[in-house]
């Protein structure tokens, strides 16, 4: 039949242009990827070391003050030997676990509601980013008057900390969502709560996760003063071991433990650029043409 | 002013969309745009009519108060059956694939899994995009995404497809490709179609019939009836021939417009 031969000349016009039009461009290699990640990471740290040992020898403080790698790192590994440093280590991260979370549903609960509501957002929309300004430290009178030397002050002032960048996120996510993706969700039937579930929460999900990562970041310092300020009873942390290297004046175990926290914020911060890095693979955010 | 959406009955099964008397105008009192005015218009069901004008003319809006997306300030909008609308952006959501937007419609209209994949399937066979339901929005060229649009907007399952110039942003052989698709696609469905453009020659190529549409008040100006055979080729005399006539029309009411 005529409209046969028309229809299949149709379809191989059309694979040939799609072909032609197919995503051309060079991917590099799964190891080259991991490479060129590494080494700039690796070549950062030699570097800061260097030039860390190099403030060290120049006798701008002195030796007993200002300790170099060359004291610092072995006491380190020594440390990362013993028990009571994984004790402390556990200690610190389950508080930053269970104060993040806490965090999390309560800044991610506030978001939507502020989202959603006008009369909640005009209300305390701007107290919220009133509150990711005030440093969380301003914070610890009142939680150490409230709850006394306790796990749970600690625990407030990281939510107080955290809450607000991720509450934000959320609202910037639903608020940047472009008209057009709501137009096109309304008319294919979306409407009300599957709405929301299926176009404005998953079209919100960059920016929240950007305030999650802020949160993080939030959450971690306040969490790290928490522990300088507020000694609870019988939980050596990690603040309480740096407060201890101070007390005994040692500077070795304090640098040591400084390092350690640093490190895990990095790699915290790593998972979520990772998370970051999925969620725009996904949605074509990448420009491979560098 | 009344809009209804009257479900196909046995009494009036000719008549898909019928626009009597209707205005709309944005703002209000002196600030007020008169964007249409007075529009009197029938689509029958199975006819492709294009709306065709310069800016300004009302084209989209009118699209708006078919789709019921919008309210007529004076007149009666009657649309028998679903509306489905298409924009000029594809506006595929980029964190579903290609399959899963297609299959978002009856996911939404409570279709269970397998079921609402294999629909999703069958349909992008139909825009010829069987294969590429794995593949994400941002890895599809223009064309392609159009054509997945098309595929989202017919598992909508409506009666009526309409489009707002939809090919605009593609290039002329992608837009050629495209016209012979959806010329097959309306053939295989029976579908309503309003299609509006302001590409003379588009219009000339696809549609039965072509309403022109003058510019701030949006007016029916003329109409045009299409009787050239199909399948037709947009560089053909008799479609080039129409196109030139609908032009010349046009730009006389672009000339009195500027007196």
């Amino acid at each position: 039949m005529a409209t046969d031969v028309t229809d299949l000349k149709l379809a191989e016009e059309i694979a040939g242009l799609d072909a032609l039009e197919a995503h051309l461009g060079t991917h590099p290699s799964r190891a080259r990827q991991v490479w060129s990640t590494v080494w700039p990471k690796v070549a950062a740290v030699v570097l800061a070391l260097g030039l860390w040992q190099a403030v060290v020898w120049s006798g701008w403080k002195p030796r007993w003050v200002l300790r170099g790698p060359d004291q610092v790192l072995p006491t380190l590994f020594d440390l990362v030997g013993t028990a009571s440093f994984w004790t402390a280590v556990s200690i610190t991260m389950r508080r930053a676990l269970t104060g993040y979370l806490l965090a999390m549903v309560i800044g991610s609960a506030i978001g939507i509601a502020v989202a959603r509501l006008k009369l909640l957002r005009t209300a305390v929309g701007s107290l919220i980013t009133g509150l990711q300004t005030m440093p969380s430290i301003a914070w610890f009178p009142l939680a150490i008057l409230l709850f006394g030397l306790t796990e749970r002050a600690i625990m407030f002032v990281v939510v107080l900390g955290a809450a607000p960048s991720i509450a934000n996120g959320l609202i910037g996510g639903v608020d940047h969502v472009p008209p057009l993706m709501l137009r096109a969700g309304r008319m294919i039937g979306a409407k009300g709560f599957g709405l929301y579930r299926h176009i404005v929460l998953p079209a919100a999900l960059p920016t929240y996760v950007a305030g999650l990562k802020q949160g993080w970041a939030f959450a971690w310092r306040s969490l790290m003063a928490g522990e300088l300020l507020v000694i609870v009873a019988n939980r050596p942390s990690i603040g309480d071991q740096l407060q201890l290297a101070r007390d005994n004046v040692d500077s070795d175990r304090m640098l040591a433990l400084m390092i350690v926290i640093l490190v895990v914020g990095i790699v915290v911060d790593t998972i979520f650029g990772r998370a970051d890095l999925a969620i725009r693979r996904r949605w074509g955010l990448i420009d491979h043409s560098t | 002013m009344t809009v209804t959406d009257a479900p196909p009955t046995a009494v009036d099964t000719t008549t898909a969309i019928s626009l009597r008397g209707v205005s709309k105008a944005f703002g209000h009192g002196g600030n007020a745009v008169v964007a249409l005015e007075g529009i009197n218009l029938d689509v029958r069901r199975g006819e492709f009519v294009c709306l065709v004008g310069a800016s300004g003319c009302g084209k989209s809006t009118s699209l708006n108060l078919i789709a019921g997306l919008d309210r007529p300030t004076i007149g009666d909008v009657t649309v028998h059956g679903r509306t489905a609308l298409m924009f000029q952006e594809a506006a595929l959501f980029p964190w579903l694939t290609v399959r899963d937007n297609v299959a978002l419609p009856l996911r939404l209209a409570g279709m269970g899994r397998n079921q609402r994949h294999r629909r999703a399937e069958d349909l992008l066979e139909k825009v010829h995009l069987g294969g590429q339901g794995g593949r994400r929005p941002h890895e599809l060229s223009g064309g392609m995404r159009q054509r997945a649009a098309l595929a989202r907007a017919l598992a909508q399952d409506a009666e009526i497809l309409l489009m707002d110039e939809p090919f605009g942003a593609l290039d002329a052989m992608t837009r050629d490709l495209l016209h012979d698709e959806l010329e097959q696609v309306w053939k295989s469905t029976g579908l309503t179609i309003v299609f509006v453009t302001h590409n003379v020659r588009e219009a000339a190529r696809l549609s039965d019939r072509i309403v022109l549409l003058t510019s701030l008040p949006g007016k029916v100006a003329d109409e045009f009836p299409v009787k050239i055979d199909r399948p037709r080729r947009i560089d053909s005399t008799e479609v080039m021939g129409l196109a030139a006539a609908v032009t010349d029309r046009l730009r006389a009411e672009v000339r009195r417009h500027g007196d």
